[in-house]
């Protein structure tokens, strides 16, 4: 896909692990921001433990570390519109997208109307997500 | 001799808990800890395995971590103790001995 | 370098952004400017105090694009552009603005 004169090409992060535990969930997501500068067609997927990240609700206090959820929700400032959840992970541990926080974007094109970043996808559905992007990296 | 065991890791990407529990003789606890706390909920896939194994094993939680993922505390599975930091220590000092799992 | 306020002392990084946030007092940005050489008017104060407010909500200092169009939706196309911004910040708007409000330094800022 061109775009004037800037080849455009599609990212995608693969986020499978639950946050605190370890790097990888805060890792990507300044990854994500930092990415995000170079006007890329951009889409972020949580399955497996990845779920967990977006849990409504976490407080870190206790543990000591910095809680960064809060962070997810300023993507759409970053032109992050497209963020994949998978069906089958979230029912594999016995949540529903109630239980993980809205993710929304203002549409330039549509009066800045807020609309939802977050596709409810099933894992065959992502498969073909997956199959369509040129980089796909993993966290 | 009892001992206490210690899960770090999700059983969802790890088989730790699955190994400790088969491996853990009657009489002794289990502490879920950090992301092995995802494995202490009620409804998940993997629920069904602590529920059964907890007819001759104690099972413990640690609060702070269940917290800090958002995970409420009043979904855990029904039996699984509820224990902070200094529940922690209690557990360690009670049992013989303390095997953490990787 | 720790700054020096009414005879206390902040720790930064070496770079001069605060070490704690919590610590952050109006009168840092001002004493910070001025070390810069310049001084802070309504306009300068606009922008820091919504930096301190984005910080709040997010957990992040927004990348100076975020921050430019941010600004403009709230306070007015007038001041949603990096020629203000710039003017009122000529060290760059993310990065001065951000370490007079005691954030720390943008993720990926320019």
């Amino acid at each position: 896909m061109e775009d004037g004169d800037q080849v455009v090409k599609k990212f995608m992060y693969m986020n499978r692990k639950a946050p605190y535990g370890t790097i990888y969930a805060l890792e990507s997501l300044e990854v994500v921001l930092i990415a995000a500068a170079f006007d890329q067609d951009v889409s972020l997927v949580f399955a497996d433990d990845g779920v967990y990240q977006l849990m409504k609700g976490q407080d870190t206090d206790d543990i000591g570390m910095k809680n960064f959820s809060p962070t997810y929700s300023a993507l759409g400032d970053y032109d992050i519109k497209k963020i994949y959840i998978e069906k089958e992970s979230l029912e594999e541990r016995g949540l529903t997208l109630a239980d993980l926080q809205e993710l929304k974007y203002e549409d330039e094109d549509d009066d800045w109307a807020e609309k939802d970043s977050i596709h409810l996808v099933t894992r065959a559905e992502l498969a073909d997500v997956i199959d369509a992007q040129d980089v796909v990296f993993s966290f | 001799m009892t001992m206490l065991h210690t899960v770090n890791k999700s059983p969802f990407e790890r088989n730790a808990l699955d190994s400790c529990i088969s491996l853990a003789k009657a009489g002794s606890s289990i502490l879920l800890t950090e992301d092995g706390v995802v494995g202490a909920m009620q409804g998940t896939s993997h629920s069904k395995k602590i529920e059964e194994a907890m007819a001759n094993i104690s099972f413990y939680v640690l609060g702070p971590d269940l917290k800090a993922r958002g995970l409420s505390e009043s979904n855990v599975v029904n039996g699984v103790k509820v224990v902070d930091y200094s529940g922690f220590v209690d557990l360690a000092a009670d049992h013989e001995s303390v095997q953490s799992w990787l | 370098m720790p700054i020096e306020v009414d005879g206390q002392s902040y720790e930064t990084d070496e770079e001069g952004y605060l070490a704690n946030l919590n610590e952050w007092r109006p009168e840092l940005a001002t004493a910070m400017a001025q070390a810069d050489g310049a001084d802070l008017d309504e306009n300068h104060w606009e922008v820091i105090n919504f930096l301190r407010e984005y910080y709040e909500e997010y957990q992040i200092a927004p990348a100076v694009r975020v921050l430019t169009k941010a600004i403009g939706k709230k306070l007015g196309k007038d001041k949603g552009n990096s020629k203000y911004l710039y003017e009122l910040f000529p060290y760059g708007p993310a990065k001065q603005a951000c370490k007079y409000a005691g954030l720390p330094k943008p993720t990926g800022c320019v």
